[in-house]
């Protein structure tokens, strides 16, 4: 009995397109066109011609309609139901309500927006990997403060696509969601691999849900236990920074469900405190750039 | 339309009775977790059922660290791929992962949707079950890549699927439960129930209920949808941390012992004050695979 091979050993996943078959050699390679997978691939002949090399064409229309939005953030998380779309909520939000970045007003022309619709804009990823290219170069996004880039949980082909785009964009960063437990944590292992592979820095990790208040008898008691030391441990570990840890707040989740700032509503919380802090720290790494 | 297609896949698992495929529209409520679950109360119910379980959630997969078996090597043999045992020398829990085949724990896969098919159907095909009652299969969150590619090369044994949803109570969760059953609506997928996880939180303190994630929703919604609603589970701390941190097995010091001793993580699993809930759910579900249960 032998084991068995490494399973992640691949070309650049950066050079491989949606519609590759399985054994794509990757459209930078040699390979290019001409390998064994290539054959009934509808690339091949563009890619046997070489012009598949090098980058792709829509590149610099994204990046030109990128140019004028200061600051680009990617929220992710590896494991799923973490609450990053909660997270990015209460983010957009913030940075909206932010006194400094009012002259750059744009008004958007997409779905998502807030209400108020000032300077952030949030974006759920698309399904298509051609709405994703499309969405950044045909939308025009005005002059934005922020545009931040929620996404579906895990390591999928839009993080491929959208981390293709804005790469070539500057992107400032990605923001790292999870909560204590350690199979959340192995997921943000691989998510913060996954960063690395693609070249995106990590502008630091979130704990979500660490601890919970009881209403009741206001005592603290941890639903998922960091069995392995948490979000903190592995920030170290990883060398990524530690932003901070969000209580689990019941109030939160209800927010998110009727569109409304936690922040505002509920500024007494424990949580909001730890929402500010994290914002904070967020904007001081995007100044230092 | 012939009624038996003979395909790689079919014919390794013509010798699998049932087919379990757990799913949920939304991420983090509780598919592996309750494909675990699945996979310990169906290998205990009686002394001689043999139970795998399969992970196709390809960028997150969490089965082997449920089961205790992170960083174990799977192994080719003349016939296929041996799956990890997670009961040891008694073999009657079976379980693949993408997780086994990473080297190291922060390693991730990136694959685009043909390359991740193709692992899907080599999963399907090329391992080894032996004769197996039921196969549970953990799902990614959403209906994505993953499960098109599932039914797609699962058509062939249409006739052992069956699918259980797992849904949190609040709302965001609930909506994506509906999207959920409209994929297993569209692809004829029979649906034996709907799971109701994370329903209300005992304050360890004063032992109050905290509706953390709400509650209720999943109980109406199955009644809405006309679906078998399989039961409610609390928000239960202990499974988490059994979950989390489950030993290795002592699989790897073949002993003469028998292994249901052995077996500490049913045995543990079996204390948790999930444990005869979830049995209540196991039996429900039995009873729709018009298994009735021996005790
Ligand atoms: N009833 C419960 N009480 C407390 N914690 C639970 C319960 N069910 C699941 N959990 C915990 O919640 C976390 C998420 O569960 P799990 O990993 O099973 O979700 P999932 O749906 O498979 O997530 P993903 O979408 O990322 O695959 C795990 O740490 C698990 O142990
Ligand atoms: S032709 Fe070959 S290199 Fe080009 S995309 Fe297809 S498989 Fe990849
Ligand atoms: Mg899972």
């Amino acid at each position: 009995m032998i084991a068995l091979q490494h399973a992640a050993a691949i070309p650049d996943p950066l050079s491989i397109p949606a519609n590759a078959p399985e054994h794509c050699p990757g459209t930078e390679s040699d390979m290019a066109g001409k390998a064994d997978a290539c054959d009934g691939c509808a690339n091949k002949d563009i890619c046997a011609s070489g012009a598949a090399k090098g980058p792709d064409p829509a590149l610099p229309f994204v990046r030109e309609r990128m140019s004028s939005v200061k600051h680009k953030i990617l929220v992710l998380s590896g494991k799923g139901g973490v609450g990053k779309s909660t997270f990015t909520a209460q983010l957009g939000w913030a940075f909206a309500a932010d006194e400094d970045s009012q002259d750059n007003l744009g008004v958007m022309s997409v779905g998502f927006m807030l209400p108020s619709s000032r300077d952030a804009v949030m974006w759920r990823g698309p399904k298509k990997n051609g709405l994703i290219s499309q969405f950044l170069k045909d939308v025009d996004w005005g002059n934005l403060d922020y545009l931040l880039v929620d996404t579906p949980p895990g390591t999928s082909d839009e993080h491929l696509s959208i981390v293709t785009y804005l790469r070539e964009s500057g992107i400032d960063g990605a923001v790292v969601i999870t909560t204590p437990q350690e199979v959340a944590l192995q997921d943000v292992r691989r998510e913060i691999n996954f960063c690395n592979k693609v070249g995106i820095k990590v502008l630091g990790l979130v704990e979500n849900m660490s601890g919970f208040v009881c209403p009741n008898c206001k005592g603290e008691s941890q639903i998922f236990k960091p069995s392995t030391g948490g979000g903190r441990q592995l920030a170290k570990e990883m060398g990524v920074e530690f932003l901070g840890a969000v209580p689990l707040d019941p109030r939160i989740g209800k927010s998110a469900d009727y569109g409304v700032s936690f922040l505002d509503e509920y500024p007494d919380s424990p949580a909001t405190t730890a929402y500010l802090d994290i914002i904070e720290k967020i904007k001081a790494q995007l100044e230092d750039d | 339309m012939t009624s038996f297609q003979d395909t790689p896949v079919s014919r390794r698992l013509q010798h699998v009775r049932h087919i379990i495929i757990v799913c949920s529209g939304k991420g983090g409520v509780g598919k592996s977790s309750v494909s675990t679950q699945l996979a310990l109360s169906l290998r205990a119910s009686s002394p001689t059922t043999r139970v795998g379980i399969l992970d196709v959630d390809l960028t997150g997969p969490s089965i082997p660290r449920m089961l205790g078996l992170d960083g174990h090597p799977v192994h080719q043999s003349s016939d296929g791929w041996v799956p990890v045992y997670s009961d040891g020398s008694e073999a009657r829990l079976a379980c693949m992962s993408v997780g086994f085949l990473l080297k190291k724990k922060e390693d991730s896969v990136v694959w685009r949707g043909p390359k991740k098919n193709a692992m899907i159907r080599q999963f399907l095909s090329d391992v080894r079950w032996g004769d197996l009652d039921y196969l549970v299969i953990d799902t990614p969150p959403g209906t994505s890549d993953e499960h098109l590619s599932l039914m797609e090369h699962l058509a062939p044994v249409h006739s052992k699927l069956s699918a259980v949803i797992v849904t949190t109570p609040q709302a965001v969760a609930l909506l994506d439960a509906m999207k959920c059953l409209s994929f297993t609506r569209a692809t004829s997928l029979p649906v034996l129930g709907l799971i109701e996880n994370m329903s209300g939180y005992v304050c360890p303190c004063c032992g109050e209920i905290s509706n953390v994630f709400s509650t209720g929703g999943g109980e109406e919604m199955a009644r809405r949808e006309g679906l078998h609603f399989l039961g409610s589970l609390p928000v239960d701390t202990e499974l988490v941390t059994l979950l989390d941190a489950a030993e290795p097995p002592v699989s790897d010091t073949p002993s003469t012992e028998p292994s249901e001793k052995s077996f500490a993580l049913l045995r543990r699993y079996q204390q948790t004050s999930t444990a005869p809930l979830f049995g209540n759910i196991v039996k429900e579900i039995l009873r729709s695979l018009g298994e009735e249960s021996s005790s």
